[in-house]
């Protein structure tokens, strides 16, 4: 269990103000301009070597996306884009480091663009949290106004410039590319790659997004060493996580734990167990919406980390842990996600859009148990169609859970459409 | 199409603070100023009771020297935009797989009881209207219901109809958890928190 003095996000659930002269006493803003003394390279070195891995889903290490910039600013601007589009069902935790802990990450924005180079950046956040919107904006005026970001930031040398944006209400547009483009004031549809943003991003010019949590803990790193961070959780899985814990659960609640930890000691220690006890767990889908279930047996000693839950063919994705009791409808709670990736397609890739409502409309009809074992198949190789076949990840996204629930429930499915067709004859 | 709306309907424009609008354009180059469409869209619907009217889309347009079109493909785009008129208070209400588990069939079943009203509808007084939205991404405090600009949190069938009853009394309501939880802590109901403080 992580001790308290390795906790990085100390006033999370908000008990302390978020105001400056509180993040102050918490260590924000701690000799920034000795960390912005070093080397650009010499920064993305040492995230590297923290073994930070990307905390928005994928995974990918943080340092590594970095050192893709160009290393020299030609005649395009460099830009760093914070994606705090936070949409994915059952992920809660950047809105509590917006409105609890918004220095840490507005001095991660710093330092992060900084390393890379870029003297603006914009944070992206999605437009239903409006009233996080407002904290932030007025804890980046309160940084500008104390001379923390702007002209000469820190006293460091380095001008930068700090804009927040706020979204419309659209999942898609926390793909990267698509908050690229709705961030230039287009719909927001997902762009080829390559070219990567990191050569051609915002208004065509090197750009790196990067999720909230990623930034925000990026300041402590380097305060209190890449050494200590890797030291924390597990080989090749490093430091700590917040993990939101949601469903059917005693106490549901946001909490930061050191990554790799087991997910029912996560579950009982912090979030009070399963409704009914740990007996009563049905399954859980571990890393937000889009990751394939687990079922109770492989929860009763899977870890929480990257690589041990892609090995049991699901993914840590942004940690939003779902807890499903036995009481759960399974099918029910899945039609619930197909839904959702219904509505938020944005409708560019014929697969994805015809087909995320076509599983929709699938699965509604096995959940109305007025379905045949033939529908099972047809909907899974529709999943198969749309997986793959798509610009960005959310034909992925909307293929994977419904793979998932089949793979663990597929004969107790299956016995209810025959007891539903015996009694119906 | 302009004028006869404005005519039909008697349609007033909304006031626009040019100090406002310059505020928002400076944050993007100067030659990138369609990136300013969605936070103007956002002000004038704030302006416009709380929806986008063709001739406000216009008027965006023409602020951002973009055509009428590239603007509408924005508003339509985004489910925060609304293309007709909404009641004073909007409820959304998150149907999504998280909330759901935590009881919001519940809440929709409150807010008819209380409202008499489902999905899409608005009250005869134009006071609500209710929409079935996708994640608002507070799962861990479910279910949620978005008041306008305010998350509540934590709801149940009783609370929910306590809240839109003081509403309609305007009574004051204070946004975040009805339950007394301070954010996302673990919170038990005999009020004992197992979180430092």
């Amino acid at each position: 269990m992580l001790q308290n003095k390795d906790k990085i996000f100390n006033n999370i659930f908000g008990f302390q103000s978020n105001k400056l002269s509180y993040a102050l006493k918490r260590g924000d803003w701690d000799k920034t301009k000795k960390i912005l003394s070093l080397d650009h390279d010499v920064i993305i070195e040492k995230i590297k070597n923290s073994g930070l891995r990307g905390r928005g889903g994928a995974g990918f290490s943080t340092g590594l996306k970095w050192s893709f910039m160009p290393k020299t600013l030609g005649e395009r601007p460099h830009y760093l884009v914070v994606n705090a589009d936070e949409s994915e069902p059952g992920t809660c935790k950047d809105r509590d480091i917006i409105r609890h802990e918004p220095h840490k990450l507005i001095e991660g924005c710093l330092i992060a663009s900084y390393a890379m180079r870029a003297h603006k950046c914009y944070i992206y956040i999605r437009g239903e949290f409006a009233n996080e919107a407002k904290i932030l904006q007025s804890a980046i005026d309160e940084a500008y106004e104390n001379k923390l970001i702007g002209k000469n930031a820190c006293k460091s040398g380095w001008d930068f410039d700090l804009y927040l944006h706020r979204g419309a209400g659209a999942y898609i547009c926390g793909e990267e590319t698509a908050l690229l483009e709705s961030l230039e004031g287009k719909k927001g549809q997902p762009r080829l790659k390559p070219p990567f943003p990191a050569g051609v991003g915002l208004y065509g010019c090197p750009t790196t997004v990067n999720n909230v949590e990623s930034i925000a803990v990026v300041p402590t790193i380097l305060r209190r060493g890449e050494n200590w961070f890797s030291k924390l959780g597990k080989e090749n899985n490093t430091g700590t996580k917040l993990f939101c814990i949601s469903g059917h659960v005693n106490k549901p609640c946001n909490v930061e734990e050191e990554m790799g930890i087991p997910l029912r000691e996560l579950i009982e220690k912090h979030a009070g167990g399963v409704i009914g006890g740990w007996n009563n767990l049905l399954a859980i889908i571990p890393g937000g919406s889009s990751t394939p279930m687990l079922p109770k047996q492989i929860c009763d000693t899977i870890t929480m980390d990257f690589d041990s839950l892609k090995n049991a063919g699901t993914g840590l994705g942004t940690a939003g842990v779902i807890v499903m009791d036995k009481t759960t409808d399974i099918v029910e709670a899945i039609v619930r996600l197909a839904f959702f990736y219904k509505h938020e397609s944005c409708g560019q890739c014929t697969p994805c859009r015809e087909g995320t409502g076509w599983m929709w409309r699938l699965l509604k009809k096995i959940a109305s148990k007025d379905a045949s074992p033939r529908d099972i198949d047809n909907l899974l190789e529709l999943t198969k169609q749309v997986e793959g076949h798509t610009i960005c990840a959310l034909g992925d996204a909307a293929a994977w859970p419904i793979q998932g629930l089949f793979k663990n429930f597929r004969d107790e499915i299956e016995m209810g459409l025959k007891l539903k067709k015996i009694a119906a004859e | 199409m302009k004028k006869e709306l404005l005519k039909e309907e008697n349609y007033k424009l909304c006031n626009i603070d040019q100090v406002k609008v310059d505020e928002i354009l400076d944050k993007y180059p100067s030659n990138r100023k369609a990136s300013a469409v969605i936070p103007l869209l956002h002000y004038v619907q704030k302006k416009s009771n709380g929806w986008l009217p063709v001739p406000e889309i216009e008027r965006v347009a023409e602020i951002l020297d973009m055509p009428y079109m590239k603007v509408y493909e924005v508003a339509s785009f985004y489910t925060m935009f609304n293309l007709k008129p909404v009641g004073k208070k909007l409820l959304q209400l998150c149907h999504t797989t998280p909330c759901w588990l935590r009881g919001s069939d519940q809440i929709e079943k409150s807010i008819y009881d209380t409202l008499k009203i489902k999905d899409g509808e608005t009250t005869p007084d134009n006071m609500f209207t209710l929409m079935k939205v996708e994640c608002l991404g507070a799962c861990v405090n479910a279910p949620i219901l978005q008041i306008n600009d305010d998350y509540y949190e934590d709801l149940d069938y009783k609370s929910t109809k306590e809240l839109l009853n003081k509403i309609k009394t305007k009574k004051n309501i204070k946004p975040g958890s009805v339950i007394g939880r301070k954010s996302s802590e673990p919170y038990d109901k005999n009020g004992n928190i197992n979180v430092t403080k």
